[in-house]
């Protein structure tokens, strides 16, 4: 029978977190400590009965209150800095980051590798490199959780969501869903399988799929007729795809946005909310006609089309 | 002591003094349309024992449930299902109003030296619409049960789940509006029926618990109602409002939710924290250390409770600077809490401290919920709660705060003023064992939850991989435990009924104005309204000594 007290640290997210796992559990058994030892020390020495000097004394009240109110408040505010930073460090994607595609539904995970490859509830990635997951759902919220990476980001139907990390040793390790999402909540469990870069490559070769997710998405592309719009009609004016992604886009609101995957999202499936400068709303939303892994291959292919020098998006959001 | 001398005349009257059992009639009609916050108090009391022991057997069920990793007792359907009623009956039918309503109902009044609470009959009308609710929550469980969990996240509440959510969240809706009144009676209450003389700041703290309790429930519970009623439309009519499939929002659900639920863990903590500041006062006899600061945290966890919500929703896809400012207001409002903690153990010192049953509930309090705090200090800090959100860290942690903190001090407060509520004493051994008994069974049951949640075991798992079976076993083992620490109450309270002595007006020796009025108090509380000239916490620890040895030396004498 084993105890274990703690994940394996697979990520480097997953030191920064277990410091300050560390740190605050350090901090809270001087508290305790603090707490607990008068309390005891009180109790065996002021039991009634027993004789001691229960005379009253005017302690300064005011001093008193005042340092165990403004000694924790410092505490506390140096304890929101440090859980501050690691959660910064952990929310910002690196630009050079890897991307994965992932569609939650219940009760099952789907992956998509740009390469083309599919996998079900197993996510294949190299050891040492960054990758970048987008997070879809195809229906209920769920959420992405590594608890060997000590990462997590609820996978929300109708937005993206980003999440990254930086596996730091070979191995298999858990993935769970950990919001609540029906009947077989508890199932929708699989693994990420962290592979030497030689083995992953290896790995790839003999997936060999079809086509690549960007190609796929260029079939769709051409099936829903967005080409004929998009790709210089001269009957309708729509905005060209060429070099969009992840450049800034002046809209008719006067709002600029940058063209990342939730723009790009959000066009498709709700054009009318946000128009790039110059144009009319003409285009259908494809709300409906496409799911979440379509969805994903078109905007695969839009970005396979020129991505803009512009640093990918750091934020969450 | 000295009470007990004048009260020894009393075990051989022929006639029972006129008490609130006595007068207003003894047949049922006469309590079920009773106006009497005394009758009231003990109605609700029934009522919350009948929801808490069905809440407890679901729990019973998932600990059985959880011994084995494979889901091999019940089905996901039902395990789901289990985990929801026990929520919603926990938070809703229990918890919210455990103190508020029995301690509260029965012993505010008292306090301040009043007749009743200043509405009666609303007061009655409040227990009505609460068992109301109950009877909804049941119906929906009858018929077959909801399987959303208590936070009802949409779109699954709203759009995909197959169970009966509306019959759940009307229950809870309706609950809410006893919820919402009981908070309107005592505000009122607390600012017109003092006593002459009883200023704010003589009043007993159990007092300022309870009326920044109430401001709480009257500005936070509409929200609830609005939120479920806004997801019961969508699932109704669909009304796009959550679902983005019909052009709604999941993510504002949530922040809706928890700008009631959170304000709502503090409905469930405020209340104990005034118990224990009666009884820690009374057991050490010494006045509280730090009164005003004690008054105004509980003011001040009232307020600052409100802003902190996003904490509940970190990787919910908030933006990164909410999270940010959320996390430091959530540092801040555990500030007030410290202070609490701070100042009762100052009281002890030089105090003249006896271990009765109270009292082990209270200093139970301080270890129980001093562990709630410190764990939410984790929690609050973004960037671990990224790893420990939504795993069983979580659930220990509340647990630590509302079944550590809350059920303790209602069992400490339920254990102090049993005596004047039904006139008898319980078994003080027994009682001490009980503390004891559920001090270490809770420990069992929900220490090994942290580690399990640190591990990375999310909560709601039906079936969970075997490497977290050893403390899932710890857990179910220590849940068996404090099974007894309940049940041994239950039977020994009933008993006390009964065959316990008779207690007099006062058995602890207490200050507050409701022991200077015969236990059970007669229906209209005082024969003469009292008068106030000091503050609450007259205690003296020297004195308590004196009278202990003199009491001593004239017994050795005889």
């Amino acid at each position: 029978m084993t105890f274990p007290l703690f994940p394996t640290e697979a990520s480097d997210a997953a030191a920064q977190t277990d410091y300050l796992y560390w740190g605050l559990i350090a901090i809270s058994s001087v508290v305790m400590l603090i707490v607990f030892v008068p309390i005891v020390y009180f109790i065996f020495k002021y039991r009634r009965g027993k004789r001691a000097d229960r005379s009253p004394v005017n302690l300064p009240e005011l001093p008193i209150e005042l340092t165990w109110t403004i000694i924790p408040t410092f505490i506390f505010v140096g304890l929101f800095l440090w859980g501050a930073r690691v959660f910064w460090h952990n929310q910002r994607i690196p630009p050079d980051a890897m991307p994965i595609n992932v569609v939650g539904k219940q009760w099952m995970w789907k992956i998509q590798h740009p390469e083309g490859h599919r996998e079900i509830n197993e996510l294949h990635v190299p050891v040492g490199r960054n990758i970048k997951l987008t997070l879809a759902s195809q229906d209920v919220i769920h959420s992405f959780f590594l608890p060997e990476f000590r990462i997590k980001q609820d996978v929300v139907p109708g937005r993206y969501t980003t999440i990254w990390f930086k596996a730091r040793r070979v191995g298999t390790y858990r993935l769970f869903c950990s919001e609540y999402c029906g009947t077989h909540h508890s199932a929708m469990i699989g693994h990420v399988i962290v592979m030497p870069p030689a083995a992953y490559a290896n790995w790839l070769e003999q997936g060999q799929p079809g086509n690549t997710l960007a190609q796929s998405g260029e079939r769709l592309y051409r099936e829903l007729g967005c080409s004929g719009c998009h790709d210089g009609s001269t009957v309708v004016r729509a905005p060209p795809l060429i070099g969009l992604f992840g450049k800034p886009v002046p809209l008719n609101s006067g709002e600029v946005v940058i063209a990342d995957e939730a723009y790009l999202r959000d066009s498709i499936l709700l054009p009318a909310r946000q128009i790039a400068g110059g144009y009319t709303n003409d285009m259908p939303s494809f709300q409906g006609r496409i799911n979440e892994e379509q969805l994903l291959e078109i905007i695969a292919y839009i970005r396979s089309r020129g991505t803009a020098n512009s640093e990918e998006r750091t934020a969450n959001q | 002591m000295k009470a007990e001398l004048e009260t020894a005349g009393v075990s051989t009257p022929l006639r029972e003094p006129k008490n609130y059992f006595t007068e207003g009639g003894r047949t049922l009609a006469s309590w079920l349309l009773t106006t009497d916050h005394k009758r009231i108090g003990l109605l609700y009391l029934y009522s919350l024992l009948f929801y808490f022991a069905i809440a407890a057997v679901a729990a019973a069920m998932m600990r059985m449930e959880l011994i084995t990793p494979q889901g091999d007792m019940v089905t996901s359907d039902t395990y789901n299902k289990l985990f929801t009623i026990h929520g919603t009956l926990m938070v809703w039918f229990f918890l919210v109003p455990s103190i508020p309503t029995v301690l509260g109902n029965f012993i505010l009044p008292l306090m301040l030296g009043a007749r009743d609470v200043a509405f009666p009959k609303l007061n009655l009308l409040s227990w009505y619409l609460f068992n109301a609710g109950g009877l909804l929550a049941l119906v929906s469980v009858i018929f077959g049960g909801v399987d959303t969990g208590w936070t009802f996240y949409t779109p699954y509440s709203s759009t995909y789940s197959n169970s009966h959510v509306i019959a759940m969240a009307a229950g809870i809706f309706v609950a809410g509006f006893g919820s919402i009144l009981t908070g309107l009676n005592f505000i009122i209450t607390v600012h017109k029926l003092r006593a002459p003389g009883l200023t704010w700041f003589r009043l007993p703290l159990f007092v300022w618990s309870l009326y920044s309790t109430s401001i709480i429930m009257v500005l936070a519970t509409p929200v609830l109602a609005m939120t479920l009623a806004l997801m019961s439309l969508e699932r109704i009519w669909g009304i796009g409002i959550f679902d983005p499939k019909l052009g709604g929002d999941p993510v504002l659900f949530q922040h809706l939710f928890w700008f009631y639920s959170h304000p709502a863990v503090y409905i469930m903590i405020l209340p104990g924290m005034g118990v224990v500041s009666e009884t820690i006062t009374c057991f050490a006899r010494k006045k509280i250390f730090g009164y005003h600061f004690v008054a105004y945290a509980s003011m001040a966890i009232a307020i600052l409770g409100f802003l902190v919500w996003g904490h509940h929703m970190f990787v919910s896809s908030q933006s990164v600077y909410a999270g940010l400012m959320f996390s430091l207001l959530s540092y801040l409002v555990a500030v007030p809490s410290a202070i609490k903690v701070f100042n009762w153990t100052m009281t002890l010192y030089r105090g003249s401290i006896s271990l009765k049953t109270p009292m082990l509930y209270a200093l139970g309090f301080i270890g129980l919920f001093t562990m709630g705090g410190l764990t939410g200090l984790f929690l609050a800090a973004v960037g671990l709660d990224v790893h420990v959100t939504d795993t069983y860290f979580v659930v220990a942690h509340f647990h630590y705060i509302m079944v550590g903190g809350m059920v303790t001090a209602f069992m400490g407060g339920l254990h102090y003023w049993w005596p004047k509520m039904t006139g008898r004493m319980y078994p003080e051994k027994l009682g001490q064992l009980a503390a004891l008994v559920m001090y270490i069974g809770f420990n069992l049951t929900f220490f090994p939850q942290f580690v399990l949640g640190y591990l990375g075991m999310p909560r709601r798992y039906h079936a969970y991989p075997p490497e977290f079976q050893i403390y899932n076993v710890m857990s179910s083992a220590g849940a068996s435990i404090l099974g007894v620490g309940y049940l041994l109450p239950l039977i020994y309270f009933i008993w006390s009924l009964k065959h316990g002595k008779k207690a007099p007006a006062n058995p602890w020796n207490a200050t507050g104005l409701e022991w200077q009025t015969p236990s059970p108090p007669p229906k209209h509380n005082f024969s003469a309204t009292p008068v106030v000239d000091k503050g609450p916490y007259d205690y003296s620890a020297e004195a308590t000594e004196r009278e202990l040895r003199d009491r001593l030396t004239a017994e050795e004498r005889r």
